[in-house]
């Protein structure tokens, strides 16, 4: 039954032009981000400027390329923070159960059903903005949904008879989730991951339509269809290469999680 | 069961006060206060300082919460800064408005979902999966209000097929669907391609498991199999996502709303945040909590009916 | 295939029809409406009505609060003042037929108007007119003005032949323009927020708070030559300015006002264009009390270090008119082009000014900026480039609006911030006074006795030349000192549908909709 992953190669070939798209980006753009030129302003893509030029005479090319690194860096790291803490806190109420559960699960309840809005505007109200407080803000939003999925395939596993014959056996708990459970759950938690990391990336852009994120100095990919919303009939490539960079990211990744959840299936 | 029942409804509300207290300390936190937003930027010292003594602005914060919950739960909904008129009456038609498009939108994300996710899951790996796979990783990777802008241009400037205008239900079942339609797609479409995914996921996830493989070999077609055995289990994880949704399904359309100028909650939600209109925010704070917890309850509920093997302890 | 599969293909094939029907029904239906209304002869297709698409919210409706200069725009269509505005910036004759200054420039007396009725159909009465003054000077606020302007105000009292006298505590030459303040019926304000009764070309009709604000017109108004042409006008409130272009494209908007110009281009073909500018001032302003821009030097430099001209062009294809103080240029009178000249861009005489205050290697600062304001945002973003060429570093922290009032606006904790400032009642006084040292306006913490004694004559002067004249001082003062780099006032767009004509412009903040009408 092994053979090639289809979703596998056209989501790593993807991938990693992306990723050396953004690599790129972080030590060579052809222009100055932010420099403005009085000149370019408006200008379709041409020989000079593949991408074009925004309302400021900027390269779009050269802001797309330190947009997707500061995107992928943002969400990277949100995930990161949302999927640890989401995982162990899921993973103990799921696995252990009782009344640390229930209060738990009810405080997860109680900030899902915030709207994040107002929670990032407060984070940030505290720590003003920037690209890491972006990040600080993003990750508590990102807990609670992580750690309900995981609990949910803990709810599932715990009373299989696997984990009950290892339990007899005297298994410790913390072995029994990290060593029993756990591989059991790659499936769904990676297919969670990819949504998380589609969700991270909108979640920035969110906010910085809201005009709480990022600084205009430092653009991420979300800033930047955001200030081209305005403009969208007059200079549409100001929003589709931006927002084209973003969904392919966002498509390999997801392509890849695909593959991997296909791989293993086959070979469980 | 009736007293863990009860025992499940006191944590409910246990939860919507915990959101409430969120809510009103995160507007101590905030810098600015209503007065700028009613009276003006250019207010003077003495016209804002009478302002805030007239509506209690200046007394601490835990007892403006106390006045404000103590007239909450009498159905008191209090005063907008604002709007001058009062919150229950603001945020009720607002709320009719968001309820509509999201019900319509979860209508669309069921059906969406249900039909694709079966179709790719019945032969995993054939053309039609495949399709529906690529299909539904696109309409996930594409940002919500750049889908809402894209139908927005093409079936209201391009084709004509509508109106960029809200048509509110009163005004009749059909020109009303035919507008929103589009934002409840727009809504809609990211949350579907996931449900499918998930949904596409775990029935192949169960048709590993060694019981349908008992099932097969018992001689039951690959019909009754998914249906009997297979569905009822993978539907676990699609219902605790939808019922999750619900709360995205909501936050999805505080964009869309803004993109095809809906006047429902969320527009109002992101102004009087902005003006720190906080009896408006408060109480539309505790309905969409009350929505989303409400509809986790509900999931938990399912999640003990569909699978016999959770006990309910 | 089994059921349940066919029956999920059968509804998802159903879903894809969906749109197609939607389009089947569209293409049927058109043709029919267009030959009804031809039908019906002598029925225009538009009923002679128009819609506004207007960014700005209108809340809390009491006309005489009217806090934001997007409400009063609104509401000088329903409601007049003793006078009004008119197009040129100076005022007109509304509900008074005429007045009189006393000698000492501190009683005004009115002769009201014959004819005048509110929207009830009652006329207006020496009554009526004390009572909405007192309202204004805050009768029902415990004593606080509603209309500041009116915390001056000694007495307002009715003299005989109906008239009405307003006696001031000390002159001011500019009060007239605090008169426009609406005249509703007696005892009307604590329900004038849903009764909307005034005395304009047009009555207010209904109101549904972020939708919509909807007025007719008013038969009865006083002025039949300057009655309104048009039966009915709304008033659509959407915040985004792109919904506003999808609005006028798709035919949903007959008009749109405040329309940023760098969309000219979306709108070129197809509508009618009015340019004009914003009445405000744009400027970086600079906390004036915080290091290094207590040195006037370094203010100096960075108004040579940034490009008035470029910044222009960058952010209002060109159109915005460059202002070097504290005074827009519709203000015709106060306004003094040639302050604007006075910093050429030139970075060798930034650098040098730099060094000899200290700074020769340049400084780090930050600007922050109201992230709505997209043309406060780009032109923060255009000057942190120019200040690079002399060694300043600038970093842009964009924050939400609520924020920036009580931080900066108020608070007064911030470095230099982009934004612009307008009058609220259109005076050179409102403009200037703002920079007076102890002004709680006065945000950017200038210091300068010269200014205060100029500008403290000049709000006592009784002579008009006079005052003038001491205004226009004031002005050079603040452009020599640079208190901050006052930039430009912003160019903005009002587009018709091509239909409609008769709009007219004013040097204030005014949406007359009275003279439009369909061609």
């Amino acid at each position: 039954m092994k053979k090639r992953s289809w979703y596998l190669t056209i989501g790593g070939i993807l991938t990693a032009l992306m990723l050396a798209f953004t690599a790129l980006g972080l030590f060579w753009t052809p222009y100055s981000p932010t420099a403005v030129s009085a000149p370019d302003r408006s200008a379709p893509p041409c020989a000079a400027h593949p991408f074009g030029c925004d309302q400021l005479g900027r390269d779009v090319l050269s802001r797309t390329l330190e947009g997707a690194g500061a995107t992928l860096t943002i969400a990277l790291a949100v995930l990161l923070v949302g999927a640890v803490c989401g995982l162990a806190v899921g993973a103990l109420c799921g696995y252990y159960g009782g009344p640390a559960d229930a209060l738990i699960m009810r405080v997860c309840d109680a900030v899902a059903a915030f709207p994040s809005v107002l929670l990032a505007m407060v984070v940030l109200a505290v720590t003003g903005p920037g690209r890491y407080h972006v990040i600080e803000a993003l990750g508590v939003l990102f807990i609670p949904s992580f750690a309900r999925l995981v609990r949910g395939e803990f709810l599932k596993y715990r009373d299989r008879d696997f984990v009950r014959s290892a339990r007899l056996m005297g298994v410790g708990g913390l072995r029994i989730i990290f060593v029993h459970i756990l591989p059991n759950t790659w499936p769904t938690l990676l297919s969670g991951l990819t949504i998380g990391f589609n969700n991270a990336v909108l979640a920035e852009a969110s906010m910085s339509y809201l005009g709480i994120g990022v600084s205009p100095s430092e653009p991420s990919l979300g800033y930047m269809l955001k200030d081209a919303q305005g403009a969208l009939f007059t200079l549409p490539w100001c929003t589709v290469f931006p927002g084209l960079a973003a969904v392919l990211l966002i498509l390999g990744v997801g392509l890849v999680g695909e593959g991997i959840r296909e791989r293993m299936g086959a070979s469980s | 069961m009736g007293k863990a029942l009860l025992k499940r409804v006191g944590l409910l509300i246990g939860t919507m006060l915990l959101v409430s207290v969120l809510a009103f300390a995160a507007f101590s936190v905030l810098p600015g206060d209503p007065t700028s937003s009613v009276l003006g930027v250019e207010a003077t010292q003495e016209q804002i300082d009478a302002f805030r003594a007239r509506h209690g602005l200046d007394l601490p914060v835990w007892q403006r919460y106390w006045s404000w919950l103590s007239a909450f739960v009498t159905g008191d909904f209090g005063q907008s800064f604002k709007f001058d008129m009062p919150v229950a009456e603001l945020v009720a038609t607002r709320a009719q408005v968001t309820l509509v498009l999201a019900g319509e939108a979860f209508a669309l994300i069921v059906v969406l979902s249900l039909a694709l996710g079966l179709i790719a899951a019945r032969r995993p790996g054939g053309v039609v999966d495949r399709a529906v796979t690529v299909l539904t990783q696109i309409t996930m990777s594409v940002p919500n209000f750049i889908m809402g802008i894209g139908l927005m241009y093409l079936f209201a400037l391009v084709l004509r097929w509508f109106q960029p205008e809200y048509v509110p239900l009163e005004a009749g079942l059909w020109p009303h669907l035919r507008f929103m339609v589009f934002p409840a797609l727009a809504v809609a479409l990211p949350k579907s391609a996931m449900t499918v995914k998930l949904l596409r996921g775990a029935v192949l996830g169960e048709l590993g498991q060694d019981y349908v493989r008992t099932a097969y070999s018992k001689g039951n077609s690959r019909g009754s199999a998914l249906r009997r055995h297979v569905l009822r289990n993978a539907m676990i994880p699609v219902v605790t996502f939808l019922a999750m949704a619900i709360g995205d399904i909501m936050a999805g359309s505080i964009v869309i709303e803004q993109v095809f100028g809906i006047p429902g909650l969320g527009r109002i939600l992101i102004t009087s945040i902005g003006n720190r209109d906080y009896p408006v925010v408060q109480a539309i704070v505790v309905v969409l909590a009350g929505v989303v917890v409400g509809c986790n309850f509900l999931a938990d509920l399912l999640y003990r009916v569909m699978d016999p093997r959770i006990d309910g302890r | 295939m089994p059921k349940f599969v066919k029956r999920a293909l059968l509804l998802l094939a159903a879903i894809a029809m969906l749109p197609a029907s939607l389009y089947g029904c569209t293409g049927g239906t058109e043709p029919s409406e267009s030959e009804a209304s031809a039908a019906q002869s002598g029925e225009l297709p538009h009923g002679n009505s128009v819609t506004v698409g207007i960014a700005q919210d209108l809340s809390n409706l009491d006309p005489q609060l009217s806090k934001t200069a997007g409400i009063r725009e609104v509401m000088f269509n329903m409601f007049e003042g003793l006078v009004k505005a008119g197009p040129d910036g100076s005022v007109v004759e509304a509900v008074a037929s005429g007045y009189e200054i006393s000698e000492d420039k501190r009683t005004y007396t009115f002769t009201l108007r014959e004819g005048v009725t509110f929207h009830n159909g009652d006329s207006v009465t020496a009554e009526d007119v004390v009572y909405s003054l007192e309202r204004c000077a805050g009768s029902e606020n415990d004593g606080k003005p509603l209309v500041s302007a009116f915390s001056i105000v000694e007495r307002i009292e009715a003299v005989e032949g109906g008239r009405v006298a307003l006696t001031l505590s000390t002159p001011n030459l500019e009060f007239i323009n605090a008169l426009t303040a609406p005249i509703i019926p007696k005892d009307s304000g604590p329900t004038i927020t849903e009764t909307m009764i005034g005395t304009g070309p047009f009555r207010f009709v209904s109101y549904a708070p972020q939708d919509s604000l909807v007025m007719e017109k008013y038969d009865g108004y006083w002025n039949q030559e300057k009655a309104a042409k048009l039966d009915k006008v709304t008033f659509k409130i959407i915040p985004d300015v792109n919904s506003l272009v999808i609005g006028l494209k798709g035919g949903t908007l007959d008009m749109v006002v405040h329309l940023p110009n760098t969309l000219e281009g979306e709108v070129k073909e197809g509508f009618t264009v009015h340019q004009d500018t914003m009445k405000l001032v744009q400027a970086l302003y600079l906390n004036n009390a915080v290091e290094p821009f207590d040195n006037e030097l370094v203010r100096q430099a960075m108004y040579y270090a940034i490009d008035v001209e470029e910044i222009i062009d960058f952010v209002c294809n060109g159109s915005g008119v460059a202002t070097g103080t504290s005074m827009y240029p519709a203000k015709k009178d106060c306004f003094m082009p040639e302050l604007a000249q006075r910093y050429p861009h030139d970075v060798e005489k930034a650098k040098q000014l730099l060094a000899q205050a200290g700074y020769a290697g340049g400084f780090e600062m930050s600007i922050t900026v109201p992230s709505n304001y997209a043309q406060h945002m780009e032109t923060a973003e255009v000057i942190i480039e120019q200040l690079k060429q002399v060694g300043i570093t600038a970093t842009l922290l964009p924050v939400e609006w609520e924020s920036w009032v009580s931080d900066v606006y108020r608070g007064r904790e911030y470095e230099s911030t982009v934004c612009g400032i307008a009058a609220d009642d259109m005076t050179a006084r409102e403009m200037l006074v703002r920079y007076m040292s102890d002004n709680q306006k006065n945000f950017i913490n200038f210091q300068d006795e010269e200014y205060d004694s100029l500008l403290a004559q000049a709000m006592a002067a009784t002579d008009g030349g006079e005052q003038l004249d001491l205004y226009r001082q004031a002005e050079t003062v603040l452009n020599e000192r640079a208190a901050s780099l006052w930039l430009q006032d912003l160019c903005e767009l009002t587009v018709m549908n091509p239909e409609l004509d008769g709009f007219t412009f004013y040097r204030t903040y005014v949406i007359d909709m009275s003279t439009i009408y369909y061609k």
